[in-house]
């Protein structure tokens, strides 16, 4: 068996001869399978592969590399791959992969920030990061051109993009308690959101970034006033204290609110971006039109002092401007010092009441001084009028005083001059020194020697006098004291003689009983005589009847 | 080619003869184009184009392990988010979180077994081509290791797959397997291939140790 037996072999069968043979070896099909399956995966990856973005944060808090990812309306669109500080070290460079269809997301104002549990006085928000961890937040930007390096927000914005409605910028002096977020109102309804705020380049005054949501946008129009409602609005006024506040929220995080001075159906809503002063209250916005005033300047022969710039310029009451500034002017020609007040008069308040009764010759300054000037023929005059007579503030008012001294002003000069009239407290003071000095005109001197001399002869007189009672004491009194020791006697003996027990006296009662018996008698006769007459000629019966 | 080396062996296709691999019957054919007399088995003098199909699956397995550990194998999404594991991903936070034996395993197993199973079969291949004889009975026995090891690769698929049918906590975590986990099977199977289609017998063949040549 070990041996191989050529029989045996040869007695082995002969193969059976094999037809159509396979040239292309089939298994080569597997490597063309992997590798198109590999390259399939390799050409998905960089097609599938987005945009890398940059964004730069202030800081890199709850944001990790490789797990924190970018989401826009909550769905995942990009993923953030490395976290690096920025060559000056003062910002951190995020680098997110973005998923592919997000190459129409990446605008220039496409905005990102990263949303973190916040808690502010407007609200709570982000809460559902505390499990899940930071997430990268995106807002969708309106422009056309693409960008890949964007610059993050440190708070998420108030607004995203697609909300409808109309961006405004409001002016104003302070920021009050504004903030990101404030709400802004109108007629008490919450329409929009303060957007952004920053400080003017110059420093002296804010902008302030509005929103407001549509449909409310069409409330804005072109004479919208916008104002800081927030905080509580506290007047004393005629009918009592009135406290005024646009919402609670508004007193804790503050808040803008607007209206329009007159609304009209067909007022176009103002264009977005339009620019706003935001004035510091609701009066103050009401009286605050943006058109450019008309000037005038007065010359006041009294003090100015207590007269500030902005202090309120009135008409009857009706505030229609304001002092602009106050100057000193030299006039060397007559070597005297004057004290123009300009002041700014709001035309549009003044044609707002002016309008039913008759139509403005002109609507330019030049028109507005021609009437002003008819207005000064009829005594139309500024006056200066304290305020307050406890912080002696000053302010410019506009009248007409018919008695007032007849002036002329030229229309033609720019700021045109307004004629003045002393007023008020400077009348009365001018009234005042007008009786001083009367009173210093009298002639005292020579009234006070006057009334000497006089007095010098009154002393001579009352001498005189004083001389007379004591020559009457001297020479009258002794002779009247006799006089009346004796007058004194006969009066006792007087007295005496009409005592009542005195003898005179008995006398006269006895004498008296008697006369009253005569009388009785007597009555009794007439009497008898009455009842029977013929007695006198008969005599008296002698039994009666 | 000294001492016992150098001894010849007298193989069955000197003789002429070919064993047929279906049925183990011998049949006498010269030519190779013949089928078994017996089963109708084709009959093959060594593994039919062997060297050819073991570069095509060393070749695809080498193409899929590019994807295999560039891609996830795991992919887990909890409420902390969704997170992608790669092969050497895993192996990173395995060593960072203090793990380092079973990160080492893993290392091992994953991705230097499955790298050194696809050399060491270019290195077969290659020699056989070169007609090197070079150390004959080691690369024979570099070949049946790699075939006994060749399965256990399969480990990591089996844990993802384990994985991925008990990790089913509805929103609060759930995990699937990545595009990797398909690629690395496919390395597995494609390299087991690649073993079974090399025919060790050519080792001895292309050395002229066997007198057929």
């Amino acid at each position: 068996m070990n041996t191989p037996d050529p029989q045996a072999v040869a007695s082995v069968p002969e193969a059976v001869a094999r037809r159509g043979r396979v040239r292309l070896p089939l298994v080569w099909i597997v490597p063309a399978l992997a590798a198109l399956i590999g390259g399939w995966i390799a050409v998905h990856a960089v097609l599938e592969r987005g945009p890398s973005v940059r964004i730069r944060f202030q800081t890199a808090e709850g944001l990790e590399p490789g797990k924190t990812v970018i989401r826009f309306r909550s769905v995942e669109v990009g993923q953030v791959r490395t976290i690096e500080l920025a060559t000056d070290h003062r910002t951190v460079l995020v680098t997110a992969e973005m998923v592919k269809d997000a190459r129409s997301l990446l605008s220039e104002d496409t905005r990102f920030w990263v949303v973190r549990p916040r808690i502010a006085a407007g609200g709570v928000s982000g809460l559902g990061t505390l499990i899940s961890g930071s997430f990268i937040g995106m807002d969708l930007g309106k422009s056309r051109r693409t960008a890949r390096e964007f610059q993050g927000l440190e708070v998420p914005p108030v607004v995203t993009g697609d909300l409808p409605g109309r961006d405004f910028v409001l002016h104003g002096g302070t920021l009050g308690s504004i903030e990101v977020g404030s709400p802004v109102y109108f007629r008490h309804v919450p329409v929009g959101r303060v957007t952004e705020f920053r400080l003017d380049a110059d420093g002296q005054g804010i902008t302030v970034g509005v929103f407001i949501e549509s449909p409310y946008d069409h409330f804005v129009v072109r004479d919208s006033r916008f104002w800081h409602a927030s905080g509580v609005d506290v007047s004393v006024g005629a009918d009592g204290v009135r406290v005024n506040t646009e919402s609670v929220a508004a007193i804790l995080v503050g808040g803008i609110a607007f209206e329009t001075p007159e609304p009209s159906q067909e007022a176009p809503a103002a264009a977005a971006g339009t620019q706003y002063h935001l004035a510091p209250s609701r009066v103050a916005a009401m009286k605050s039109p943006n058109e450019t005033p008309d000037l005038y300047v007065l010359y006041f022969k009294n003090s100015l002092h207590g007269l500030a710039v902005g202090a309120p310029v009135d008409f009857n009451g009706v505030e229609v401007g304001e002092v602009r500034s106050t100057k000193i002017e030299y006039d060397p020609a007559n070597v005297i010092f004057r004290f123009p007040v300009e002041i700014a008069v709001y035309p549009q308040r003044v044609r707002a009441r002016y309008r039913q009764e008759s139509p403005r010759p002109d609507t330019d300054v030049t028109g507005t001084y021609r009437f002003v000037e008819r207005l000064i023929e009829h005594g139309f005059r500024a006056q200066l009028r304290t305020g307050s007579l406890l912080t002696g503030q000053q302010y410019v008012a506009l009248d007409f005083f018919p008695r007032a001294p007849r002036a002329r002003s030229d229309p033609t000069a720019v700021p045109m001059m307004l004629p003045t009239v002393p007023g008020g407290l400077d009348d009365l003071q001018a009234s005042l020194a007008d009786i001083l000095r009367k009173i210093d005109a009298m002639p005292l001197q020579r009234l006070g020697s006057d009334a000497d001399a006089a007095l010098v002869s009154l002393r001579e007189a009352l001498d005189t006098a004083k001389q007379l009672a004591d020559q009457i004491e001297r020479d009258v009194t002794p002779e009247a004291r006799t006089t009346l020791v004796e007058a004194r006697r006969t009066l006792s003996a007087v007295n005496e003689t009409l005592a009542s027990d005195a003898p005179l006296e008995q006398d006269l009662r006895q004498s008296l009983k008697q006369l009253t018996r005569a009388a009785e008698a007597l009555r009794s006769l007439a009497d008898y005589l009455e009842r029977h007459p013929e007695a006198l000629l008969r005599g008296k019966a002698r039994d009666g009847s | 080619m000294t001492g016992a080396e150098a001894k010849r062996f007298l193989s069955s296709s000197a003789l002429g003869l070919v064993g047929c691999s279906a049925c183990g019957e011998l049949n006498r054919a010269l030519e190779c184009e013949c089928s078994c007399w017996c089963c109708g088995a084709p009959l093959q003098r060594r593994k039919h184009e062997s060297l050819s199909r073991s570069w095509a699956y060393l070749l695809a397995a080498t193409i899929m392990y590019v994807p295999a550990n560039l891609y996830p194998v795991l992919q887990s999404r909890t409420v902390a988010g969704e997170e992608s594991h790669t092969i050497l991903g895993g192996v990173v936070a395995l060593w960072r979180g203090g793990s380092w034996p079973l990160a080492l395993l893993v290392f091992f197993a994953s991705i230097v077994v499955p790298l050194l199973k696809l050399l060491a079969m270019t290195l077969l291949l290659v020699s056989v081509h070169v007609r090197s004889s070079w150390r004959l009975h080691e690369r024979a026995r570099l070949f049946r290791l790699l075939e006994f090891v060749g399965r256990w690769s399969m480990l990591d698929i089996f844990v993802v797959a384990i994985l991925v049918a008990l990790v089913r906590l509805r929103s609060l975590a759930t995990m699937d397997a990545g595009p990797g986990a398909l690629a690395f099977a496919a390395v597995v199977v494609l390299s087991m291939l690649a073993a079974q289609s090399f025919d060790v017998r050519l080792i001895w063949d292309v050395a002229g140790r066997n007198e057929h040549t």
